[in-house]
């Protein structure tokens, strides 16, 4: 079967989604920077930020709705994921690892969000700059901990293995810990958001197609259900979008609890 | 029927570079059931296991969406 059979007479016929469809132009024209993800981002952090100001502005012991949600979602974080992972010496880290679970999570939601609909997250330079950050933090940790040599011999020499393994082994676990933990951690998220984004606009853009474009009985049945489908996705999307910045988190701790540990 | 197909190959390649993360986070999560269902207890320990596991296999497909694209 050919693509083409979905072409109208006569008509362009569909043009299926690519990645052109996370190039936004610049909001207020050409040569100014302001574009919808960058737009997207900074509404994001300022809404968490009020959000979690008023949360614990008038912070008491017996806490007020907004207070306790607040601090269930700190505590999420605090317990589930740095005291799993790291454990005790990890309530040092608390702050840092809440504040990437809180961003994340917004702008991958901000996938879902009706009128925004873009995970900022898509774009791999806000993953990428995250990943970096985690990376240089577990990093500087480890080297707090261990001393610079002690860091190292730990990460690319570990015990109990025979010699001439390390001259293979080292190498790998160097590059693995420096360049493949901050990299996986970025494409991990970004093309997760990418590949979620694009299948939302895939079944809305080929719904609306087929109801408008296409048309005739089949068209509108086959609309239809791609709409309806559009919306389970939707919902499918939102619980992707909140574990991935659940895994992102997680894998931080983990990283840093390892750095933390004395024998890796 | 005469038809042809038009599309990126890169694409069928991909689809086939998805059966073994499939096939992982198939098995990651099948011994996280079975774990939990022989130890209901343990539930909160492995949930982040499973988790952190099926992170690590799904790395690979989505290292495959990225190529899929970014090698035209």
């Amino acid at each position: 079967m050919s693509t083409s059979v979905l072409a109208v007479e006569g008509g362009e016929g569909f043009v299926s989604p690519g990645p052109s469809t996370f190039v936004y132009p610049p909001i207020f024209g050409e040569g100014t920077f302001l574009t919808k993800p960058m737009l997207i981002v900074i509404l994001g952090s300022a809404l968490i930020a009020v959000l979690m100001f008023l949360a614990t502005r008038r912070a008491s012991v017996v806490p007020s709705k907004g207070q306790f949600v607040g601090e269930s979602l700190y505590g999420f974080v605090r317990n589930s994921i740095a005291l799993d992972a790291i454990g005790k010496p990890g309530m040092k880290y608390v702050p840092y690892l809440a504040t990437v679970f809180f961003f994340l999570a917004t702008m991958n939601i901000a996938g879902i969000v009706p009128l925004v609909q873009f995970p900022a997250t898509s774009r791999i330079a806000f993953p990428l700059i995250l990943a970096v950050i985690s990376c240089v933090i577990f990093n500087a940790i480890g080297i707090k901990r261990h001393g610079l040599g002690g860091y190292f011999k730990d990460m690319m020499f570990p015990p109990g293995i025979p010699w001439p393994v390390y001259i293979l082994l080292a190498p790998i676990e160097f590059v693995s810990t420096i360049i493949i933990r901050p990299l996986t951690l970025t494409l991990r998220l970004t093309f997760n958001m990418f590949a979620g984004h694009l299948v939302l606009v895939l079944f809305i853009l080929g719904g609306e197609y087929l109801i408008f474009e296409y048309s005739g009985v089949v068209g509108i049945a086959a609309g239809t259900v791609a709409i309806l489908g559009s919306l389970i996705l939707t919902a499918f999307e939102g619980f992707v979008q909140l574990l991935q910045a659940y895994v992102f988190t997680l894998l931080s701790a983990l990283y840093i609890g390892g750095a933390l540990a004395d024998e890796h | 029927m005469n038809g042809e197909i038009n599309g990126s190959l890169n694409m069928i390649g991909y689809g086939l570079a998805a059966i073994g993360p499939g096939i992982g986070i198939g098995l990651i999560f099948a011994a996280y059931i079975s774990g939990v269902a022989r130890q209901p207890e343990a539930r909160g320990v492995l949930q982040s296991i499973a988790i952190l596991g099926f992170a690590l296999a799904e790395a690979l497909a989505i290292i495959g969406i990225g190529l899929a694209f970014a090698l035209n």
